[in-house]
């Protein structure tokens, strides 16, 4: 979990991520981030996650994402 | 030939007025409606001045559009710019264009007013109504007391583009840029009526205006995919066919991030016709993986600086690239006369390297308000002394294959194409340059994993957070390093000037 909020906050620094509902709706990542985002994930992971996995439900707060990996990863 | 571009509109809004012209997430709009309401719009901007700038800062959406084409309508011209821009970006904008009004929202006034723009010039879209009243033909011929004035060398638009001295610069397209551009690209694209357009590129970039004039000069819809689905590939995919669109134009790191996600079954994409894409270099393995998965689409790279209406060099990919070759940027655009010139600014032989170097009537008028910067962008052809031929030197080297295409090498300068954008690195280097703790620095751009990396040397090493939070208040998001490195000493090469070319070798290894 500190992992993954490391990645956040190094992507977008000014952001309390813990405290966030939607990433997306609050405009906290944009197209550009989600890349970075995914490369950082599957690079410090070891995982590869599949496309149709990466979409707003998923990536919509920290819970979310976590549950995601989750189910390639033990976190 | 059209004088203007609104002679576009004109033909389309007669023969496709109840055609859907415009869809987005706020709704659809027929021609008629567009014209309806831009009509409406160049009623109240007619009083502001004639071939004037006018900034338009709205978000993109149906509104935007609209607005253009009520600017063009009052005979003045548009300059769209990204909300998001960092308010010192924005105030040197908006103080570069000083423009005579500023279509906007309500919503945005206090906005404008904080970055010193001036109120009087605010125009209000919410109090923009539709135009019931008449007839088009009425409307029409109202609008040519004004547009029949028109000459295809004014202005048509402005799009700002990044500077190197941290100035952004307007570049002023007129009408004959854009009728010449959109006259190649319907014969080369084969673009009807009955198309739907899916835009992604941002309206302050110049690449929607292929979107846009395809749709106003044969009545195609133009869908502008809303900009979130851009994050998750697979939803872009399912949007396209839903919306049933026929014909897009991607900058490749949307192509990629399709490709590296696999997102794309075979036989997906029914109506997808043609993928058009340029921007940046596009990696020939991704391009691959589209072609293997779609290969009944018919695939078009096209390439070219703002400087010069959009693109002026373009190539029908005829197979599959292994991922070691480079994709041509093909052949010159109908009417677009293509040099390359070797540094003795003689014409390169076949094989040499040289700068790629435009003339014609797709060249901008200049850049707004900057003479000196004009003056050594557009020059007079060096191998022409018999009358004065302006051409436009690029500052991207290319040379031309055994097979006459044109293959793209690289840039001249420290200038990079990211995401799409251009992106001067000096621009960069001066924000970073500006922080506290940064002394020196250097500022790469790794091409293949597509970062921008800062290096900098300073007392300490600054948290990577605070550095990327300080950034982002200088620089839009898309010139943001992604890589920061802190170093005790900066290489020098024996002018003193830092070492790029060593720094590049070990922190740029493309291996």
């Amino acid at each position: 979990m500190n992992e993954v909020i490391s990645i956040l906050t190094v992507i977008r620094p000014e952001v309390d991520f813990t405290r966030c509902d939607d990433f997306i709706k609050e405009g906290l990542l944009d197209s550009l981030d989600i890349v970075t985002l995914v490369a950082e994930l599957e690079d410090r992971l070891g995982i590869c996650i599949d496309g149709q996995d990466i979409s707003p439900e998923n990536f919509k707060n920290l819970e979310t994402l976590l549950a995601l990996l989750r189910r390639y990863t033990v976190l | 030939m059209r004088n203007s571009v609104v002679e576009f509109l004109y033909q389309t809004v007669m023969e496709n007025g109840r055609k859907t012209g415009i869809a987005g997430e706020e709704g659809r709009l027929t021609f008629e409606d567009i014209f309806r309401k831009a009509y409406s719009l160049a009623g109240r901007l007619q009083s502001r001045g004639v071939n004037a700038p006018v900034m338009v800062y709205l978000p993109k959406g149906i509104d935007a559009v609209v607005s253009f084409a009520g600017i063009l309508l009052s005979g003045n011209f548009y300059a769209p710019v990204d909300l998001r821009s960092p308010g010192n970006r924005m105030q040197k904008i908006l103080s570069n264009l000083a423009p005579a009004a500023i279509v906007t929202r309500r919503e945005f006034e206090k906005d404008l007013c904080s970055l010193g723009a001036e109120k009087s010039t605010f125009l209000y879209f919410e109090d923009v109504e539709r135009e019931d009243g008449r007839s088009l033909e009425e409307m029409i011929s109202e609008c040519r007391k004004v547009s029949d004035r028109i000459i295809d060398t004014d202005p048509c638009y402005i799009m700002y583009t990044s500077g190197s001295t941290g100035v952004p610069k307007g570049v002023v397209v007129p009408h004959r840029g854009v009728v010449d551009y959109i006259e190649w690209a319907l014969t080369c694209l084969k673009v009807d009526r009955n198309d739907i357009i899916g835009n992604q590129a941002p309206l302050y970039f110049d690449n929607s205006t292929l979107d846009l004039y395809l749709s106003w000069s044969t009545g195609a819809t133009l869908d502008l995919i809303p900009e979130r689905v851009f994050s998750f590939p697979a939803r872009l995919v399912e949007y396209m066919e839903n919306r049933g669109i026929t014909l897009v134009f991607f900058v490749p790191s949307v192509l990629v991030s399709v490709s590296r996600m696999n997102v794309l079954k075979k036989g997906c994409l029914p109506d997808l016709k043609t993928i058009v894409f340029a921007g940046e270099v596009m990696p020939t393995r991704h391009l691959g993986y589209w072609q293997r998965m779609l290969p009944d689409k018919s695939y078009a790279h096209l390439y070219g600086p703002t400087e010069i209406t959009v693109d002026c060099t373009y190539f029908i990919v005829d197979r599959i690239y292994d991922p070691s070759e480079s994709l041509p940027i093909g052949y010159p655009c109908r009417n677009s006369g293509i040099l390359i010139l070797n540094q003795d600014d003689r014409p390169a032989v076949r094989g040499e390297y040289g700068e790629l170097c435009v003339r014609g009537s797709s060249l901008a008028l200049g850049y707004w308000r900057d003479d000196e910067k004009t003056k050594a962008a557009f020059v007079q052809n060096p191998l022409e002394n018999g009358y004065f031929d302006r051409i436009y030197r690029t500052g991207d080297i290319v040379y031309e294959n055994e097979k006459g295409q044109i293959i793209f090498v690289g840039r001249k300068d420290s200038q990079i194409k990211h995401m799409g954008y251009r992106i001067e690195l000096g621009e960069i280097e001066l924000a970073a340059g500006s922080l506290p703790d940064v002394e020196k620095c250097c500022v790469l751009y790794h091409g293949s994993r597509k970062e921008i990396m800062l290096l900098y040397e300073g007392p300490q090493e600054v948290p990577v957070s605070d550095l990327r939070r300080s950034l982002s208040n200088l620089l839009p998001g898309y010139m943001v390093p992604r890589k920061f490195w802190h170093l005790e000493r900066l290489p020098v090469n024996q002018n003193g000037k830092i070492d790029r070319s060593t720094l590049k070798t070990l922190y740029c290894n493309e291996n």
